[in-house]
């Protein structure tokens, strides 16, 4: 075995080693670095991540509470005193017309829960979707059509109806089977409902990402050295989806998150003292004409974040994907 | 003395076209039908024939990549065709294969080195501790530079990256290894590399190929045995230099017209032009395959299918009119 062929060996030359390759993953992530407006997302998510894990503090600190009934900063019809909805140095971002809670102490407290659902939402979905599609793309025949029927069937479903129509009833069962009650158990209904409607996107694009991994020849030779299904499965195809799932996953959670305040704007979800965007939202609409700034606040604040995201999302998808159209600049 | 490989009347027809009531298949594709053949150790056994003669299918099923519907392989004395589990996990040892599109036969995600190894890990040949070691004896044995082991295929060119494929299919040292159209994804001037070193592989391990090809100049390169395949059926098999001097199966004498020489002026061979198309598999001419687009069919070719003869010469020949010199 010791015998050296001695042949040329085309391109490169014995000069320049020691040489360590590059993974596709960290050339992903050279050209991640290189998009700037990718970069400024990552920046703006985590801003939003860390008000979310520290809220408690941060309002303690500031002494915001979203709770506390301010009255002094109302006037007597219930509306905010000074300009720009009660915009001062107690209360930065204006207090809340009729209560006189805090509004950037509620955005914060807010963002705990969109960042939350978001997160457990995807986390949840993406699980759910990547088994399925792999095990259809894996089995083919009958658990595939099984599969991919209930895919049709669940996109075909007028979902948010039956989300609106499901709410009371779903909650209370699950609070009958021993989740806790209130806003726990509600928070719970909508990241099962957005599993139940969200892992089919998931599911169709790895199935359809197996069933043409499946057929290139490197799973055929993991074969041909008697490799387990296991082994083909998670040494072989895992490592080939990673990229869209991760992708797919950034695309989806802002997308969650926008659902969780629609659902809590339409009275599903969280209820009121506890903060959320969508609550918000709804509140705000009642006073729109006296107090723009409450509407616009958590309006914004939401849009920034379901922007940031896709960006990101957008980015991490060209990154991942060298092919792609979008050059980087 | 026993040949290495044996593989008797070997059989793989695959459904078309599910009948979506009864849910039974409405055709079949007789891919391979009724192959045989035998490869000594140390030996080349080239295959050739038109796309869709079913080469690639017999080199599936020779590494047990998919099951045969009938048929015997016997590999040094042990009958492999029915093994499964603990005995096919040893044998897989013994037979490899090299695959014919250096893109696709390469996990993208894995380094070279994880690609090599992958064989030496699942088998439990080489203590971890020697991986590394080993892995560098193979790139280097393959004419790769050792230190690239930690590059990715996606770094490689065409032909370093079937390099590598070739540097795995040695990695349990096999015996046999069944080279599925090498190098037709390759530049010509890096198949004759690819060539060479699979020859020099040969000489210094030992190993015996099974060579599949569609271009007959690069099998007489290699091989030494040569078997010429027409959809699903060995129409002429023997040994490479007899065949090649003197064909006597006319699609064998039309293939070998094909191939380009390097000659001008009155001594080139006049080209036989094949009319007409590959005759769909799903439903083969009676008879001999081949008669239509032979210009020597006649009535019996259409009634009776010609076995594989002996032409006298040790080769072997299915045509009623084989045109054997005296």
């Amino acid at each position: 075995m010791n015998k050296k062929v001695k042949l040329l060996d085309e391109g490169a030359s014995k000069t320049d080693s020691p040489v360590t390759g590059l993974s596709p993953g960290r050339l992903a992530l050279d050209r991640f670095r290189r998009d700037k407006v990718a970069v400024w997302s990552l920046y703006v998510v985590c801003f939003f991540v860390f008000i979310a894990i520290f809220a408690p503090v941060l309002t303690t600190l500031f002494n915001i509470s979203p709770y506390t009934l301010d009255r002094r900063a109302l006037n007597d019809y219930g509306n905010p005193l000074g300009r720009f909805g009660g915009v001062s140095w107690n209360h930065p971002l204006g207090v809340e017309p009729g209560t006189g809670r805090d509004i950037l102490g509620r955005l914060m407290y807010g963002a705990r829960v969109s960042l939350l659902i978001g997160f457990i939402g995807t986390i949840v979905t993406t699980s759910v979707g990547l088994t399925l599609g792999m095990l259809a793309g894996l089995r083919k025949g009958f658990v595939d059509s099984l599969i991919t029927r209930l895919a049709d069937v669940t996109l075909a479903f007028p979902s948010l109806l039956l989300i609106i129509a499901l709410n009371r009833p779903l909650t209370q069962r699950l609070e009958s089977i021993g989740v806790p009650e209130g806003n726990f158990a509600r928070m719970t209904y909508i990241i099962l409902v957005l599993t139940v409607f969200g892992w089919v996107y998931m599911a169709r694009l790895i199935r359809a990402q197996v069933l043409s991994l499946r057929e290139r020849e490197f799973i055929e030779a993991a074969q041909s050295f008697g490799a387990s299904n296991g082994h083909l499965i998670f040494k072989q195809l895992l490592p080939n989806l990673w990229a869209q799932v991760i992708v797919f996953a950034t695309l989806s959670l802002p997308g969650y998150v926008a659902v969780e305040a629609s659902l809590s704007f339409l009275g599903i979800g969280l209820m009121a003292p506890a903060a959320s965007w969508g609550i918000m939202l709804g509140d705000s609409v009642r006073y729109y004409r006296v107090d723009p700034t409450y509407l616009l606040i958590p309006g914004v604040t939401l849009m920034i974040l379901v922007m940031a995201f896709n960006l990101m999302g957008d980015g991490l998808r060209d990154a991942v994907d060298p092919k792609s159209d979008k050059q980087q600049l | 003395m026993s040949p290495l490989l044996e593989v008797t009347d070997l059989k793989k027809y695959f459904a078309t076209g599910t009948s979506k009531l009864l849910h039974r298949p409405t055709g079949q594709v007789k891919a391979v039908d009724g192959v045989s053949l035998s490869v000594e150790a140390g030996q080349t056994l080239g295959i050739v024939g038109e796309s869709g003669c079913g080469k690639s299918t017999l080199a599936r099923i020779l590494t047990r990549l998919i099951d045969v519907d009938s048929g015997s392989i016997v590999l040094n004395g042990v009958d492999i065709t029915k093994l499964r589990g603990a005995g096919l996990q040893k044998v897989r040892r013994d037979i490899q294969i090299i695959f014919q599109d250096p893109y696709n036969s390469l996990n993208p995600r894995h380094s070279a080195g994880q690609i090599i190894a992958t064989p030496m890990q699942i088998q439990k040949t080489v203590s971890k501790k020697d991986e590394v070691l080993r892995v560098k004896e193979l790139l280097e044995l393959v004419g790769l530079n050792p230190e690239h082991y930690n590059r990715f295929p996606h770094e490689f060119s065409g032909g370093q990256r079937q390099r590598i494929g070739i540097a795995r299919s040695l990695a349990l040292q096999p015996k046999i290894i069944v080279a599925d159209e090498p190098v037709s994804a390759l530049d010509v001037s890096i198949q004759a590399q690819i060539l060479n070193l699979l020859e020099d592989l040969q000489r210094d391990l030992g190993i015996a190929f099974v060579f599949i090809a569609h271009d007959l100049s690069v099998v007489r390169h290699i091989a030494d045995k040569v078997a010429v395949m027409y959809l699903g059926k060995i129409v002429e098999m023997g040994s490479s230099k007899v065949i090649y001097a003197n064909a006597t199966h006319p699609y064998t004498k039309a293939l070998m017209s094909a191939v380009p020489v390097a000659k001008t002026g009155t001594d080139r061979k006049t080209r036989i032009l094949l009319t007409g198309d590959v005759p769909s598999p799903i439903d083969p001419p009676s008879g001999c395959r081949f008669r239509t687009r032979c210009w020597k069919a006649q009535d019996i070719c259409e009634k009776l299918e010609p076995d594989l003869m002996d032409r006298g010469d040790g080769c072997v020949s299915a045509c009623h009119f084989p045109e054997i010199k005296a």
